[in-house]
């Protein structure tokens, strides 16, 4: 049992998050708020660079890598907060022709949750539906299992003011199913995308103890940095607690593959990304609540992904059914 | 990143298996928790089996997946635990492996795997638990000996324990790290008075220990004169790590077995309950999987792979992830028997129940080995570097 990163698996990690903080730093971060429409420019350069293709085998032109370096790219993802339909674009290269390269992108809905929602609506060109596969009691007997693709055109949908200022949204209201899509199963489908989901939150969670440390070392308040006093040291401590507890269960996960550990490591990751900014926030007081800090962007980001890909009510009934099975 | 076992580790585990089925059932009923002479029997015959079978040193010299391992399997047949055996396997014993002279470590060494003597912790004070580096026992040199005189509190197994992990203040001059020593005394010595304390749960599971002149040979000091700061922060970073690896195992089952209990009773009808049992299985879960990244990494370590890192960003600093570990888990563990008396109802009240005595029993999780709030010090100061206050 070797359940540390290797040596390519860190090189990976380390090259994803250099390549971000050259491509995708504060100021296009910044940037992007103000114009939330998908930079297709850097797409194609993360295309390019290998990072939609990552699981393609390489004879189809990919990188041939698994389920847990996709994890530790999808983490350093969150970690940077990168917009765009990722997890999509990921689970649908090879199978929607260009989106490996980054040169077309799609989207990816859940057809049995509450309410389909769908991301970044005005710059996919495909979207994808999938119905069914999952464990929660909205799939209902009898409703069609699959997974089906649409013309975006084709689709009706009613954007809203989404909360997270970097993922626009829209409800879709009406999806004309198309021809089935080949490939990956419902079921895996929505595993994987909880799971690449739940990467970004620890890399959400992660980056946001660094930020709540970063500033209190440097803050000073009674003469000394607010990082000294016992009350923001335990915050701090905790965010951590938090962030390597769903690091643990999401890496485990990647190896496993396992339904009900996705699920466990989802509910972990959802918190730790949503408690930690919220800590973060509260470390930087009144500059926390302003938006010139980024911590507001982390927290938004984390409740939307919270909401997708397994909510934690779904997340602990299942959990707890595990039990008596 | 992987989560599969070697051939050799599949093996280790597979003998393990059919060595516990074969002598587990040959064991006598565990005593009243309240017996501490009978405990140490129980604990002592069990160490012996263990040496027999050539299973003793396996906290000590083995690869921390091999102990991971054994540790384990030992929860998952329901074998005994360390007990009474504990400081001396876990927290003496190796200590004195690393800090003793040859003569010290065959002395002291060989009676702990046999099971032939029973060691406790003489580290905490009425005035020094949490701030341990401001404890009072004096120890004076005269001719030959050390002459100690002093008190000593929360010392598990005193009343049936052969030795005692000592520590104490020998230059009182010094600055408060500087001056301590690290003594190995015999309990039976003259001035030795042992008071048991009873714990909240009714058992009496630690003492005070009062120490009046008494005299110690200078050659059962461990490690040099004012040097016990450093050998005790040895002794100490043993005692984290797997040290809760068992206890995992049995929190999974007892949790398992409280979601079949509130199934018979009807309380698995109340979501509220059945989520809060869903969320608790993710904690375990993820406990687990932090325990094997762990001691993946304490393998890691000592094949000298190089510098390995915690997840977190930890860079590798020693017991960073003991620390993480033991404040989740220590909080789990309340949660998970608070579950428990929801799941029980009325039969919370009944403290004859096993749930309702681990409940009690659980309190002591947050403060033994380091309260919570001293774990997120270090958790904040050692790995998250923020600055030393108050």
């Amino acid at each position: 049992m070797r359940f540390q990163l290797t040596e390519e698996q860190r090189a990976l990690r380390d090259g994803t998050r250099k390549l971000l903080d050259g491509r995708f730093g504060r100021d296009r971060l910044r940037a992007a708020v103000d114009e939330p429409a998908l930079d297709r420019a850097l797409w194609r350069e993360l295309g390019a660079a290998g990072f939609f293709a990552l699981r393609l085998p390489e004879e189809a032109g990919g990188v041939g890598l698994g389920l847990p370096e996709a994890v530790l790219v999808f983490e350093e993802a969150g970690r940077a907060l990168l917009p765009g339909p990722l997890v999509a674009c990921e689970l649908l290269a090879g199978v929607v022709d260009g989106v490996a390269a980054g040169e077309r992108t799609a989207g990816l809905c859940e057809g049995s949750a509450e309410e389909v929602l769908w991301e970044h609506p005005a710059d996919c060109d495909e979207l994808i539906l999938v119905e069914g596969g999952g464990r929660d009691a909205r799939d209902a007997p009898g409703r069609a299992e699959g997974v089906y693709r649409s013309a975006p055109d084709r689709v009706a949908w009613t954007p809203f003011a989404s909360v997270d200022p970097l993922t626009p949204l829209a409800r879709v209201t009406d999806f004309p199913r198309g021809a089935p899509l080949g490939g990956p199963d419902p079921s895996r489908l929505r595993r994987e995308a909880a799971l690449l989901t739940a990467a970004q939150q620890v890399g959400s969670a992660v980056r946001t103890v660094e930020a709540a440390v970063g500033h209190a070392r440097e803050r000073t308040q009674f003469g000394v940095p607010i990082g000294s006093f016992q009350a923001v040291k335990h915050l701090c401590a905790q965010m951590l607690v938090r962030a390597e507890m769903a690091r643990s269960a999401v890496y485990a996960a990647a190896v496993t593959e396992g339904a009900l550990d996705v699920t466990g490591a989802k509910l972990l990751a959802d918190e730790a990304a949503v408690r930690n900014a919220r800590d973060c926030l509260q470390v930087h007081g009144g500059m926390g609540f302003t938006w010139e800090a980024e911590v507001h962007l982390h927290l938004k980001r984390a409740w939307l992904r919270a909401a997708r890909w397994g909510v934690a009510a779904e997340a602990e009934e299942a959990l707890a059914a595990d039990l008596i099975d | 990143m992987d989560l599969a076992y070697t051939e050799e580790e599949r093996a280790f585990r597979a003998r393990l298996r059919d060595w516990l089925a074969s002598v587990l059932p040959t064991l006598p009923a565990r005593p009243d928790p309240r017996d501490w002479p009978a405990r140490r029997a129980y604990d002592t015959a069990w160490q012996r089996m263990l040496y027999d079978a050539g299973y003793a040193d396996v906290h000590w010299d083995a690869a921390p997946t091999i102990r991971l391992i054994f540790l384990e399997e030992t929860e998952r047949a329901g074998a005994p635990y360390v007990g009474a055996n504990f400081v001396g396997l876990l927290h003496a014993g190796p200590t004195i492996a690393v800090e003793g002279t040859p003569a010290q470590r065959q002395r002291w060494l060989p009676p702990v795997l046999r099971g032939d003597e029973v060691w406790c912790q003489g580290f905490s004070e009425p005035d020094a638990g949490s701030d341990l580096a401001s404890l009072r026992t004096r120890a004076v040199r005269d001719g030959d000996d050390y002459v100690v005189t002093g008190a000593k509190i929360w010392t598990s197994h005193a009343e049936v324990a052969d030795w005692c992990e000592l520590l104490v203040r020998t230059d009182p001059d010094a600055p408060r790290h500087r001056g301590l020593t690290w003594l190995a005394l015999p309990m039976d010595a003259p001035g030795v008075t042992v008071r048991p304390l009873r714990t909240l749960a009714g058992t009496a599971e630690f003492a005070e220990v009062f120490l009046d002149e008494v005299r110690v040979p200078a050659g059962n000091r461990v490690g040099a004169e004012n040097d016990g700061w450093r050998v005790t922060m040895v002794t100490l970073s043993f005692e984290r790590g797997t040290a809760f690896v068992g206890e995992v195992v049995a929190c999974r089952r007892v949790l398992g077995a409280l979601a079949r209990a509130a199934r018979a009773n009807g309380r698995w009808d109340d979501a509220v309950l059945r989520r809060r049992l869903g969320r608790l299985n993710a904690d375990f879960a993820a406990l687990w999987r932090l325990i094997q990244w762990n001691v993946s990494e304490a393998a890691a370590a000592a094949a000298g792979r190089g510098a390995s890192t915690a997840p977190g960003g930890s860079g590798g600093v020693p017991g960073a992830g003991g620390s993480v570990f033991k404040l989740r888990y220590s909080h789990a563990r309340q949660e998970l028997y608070d579950a428990a008396a929801e799941v029980l109802g009325a039969g919370a009240l009944d403290a004859g129940h096993e749930w309702v005595a681990d409940r009690l029993s659980s309190l002591s999780y947050t403060i033994a080995a380091g309260t919570s709030q001293i774990q997120q010090n270090i958790v904040a100061e050692r790995i998250l570097g923020l600055p030393k206050g108050r």
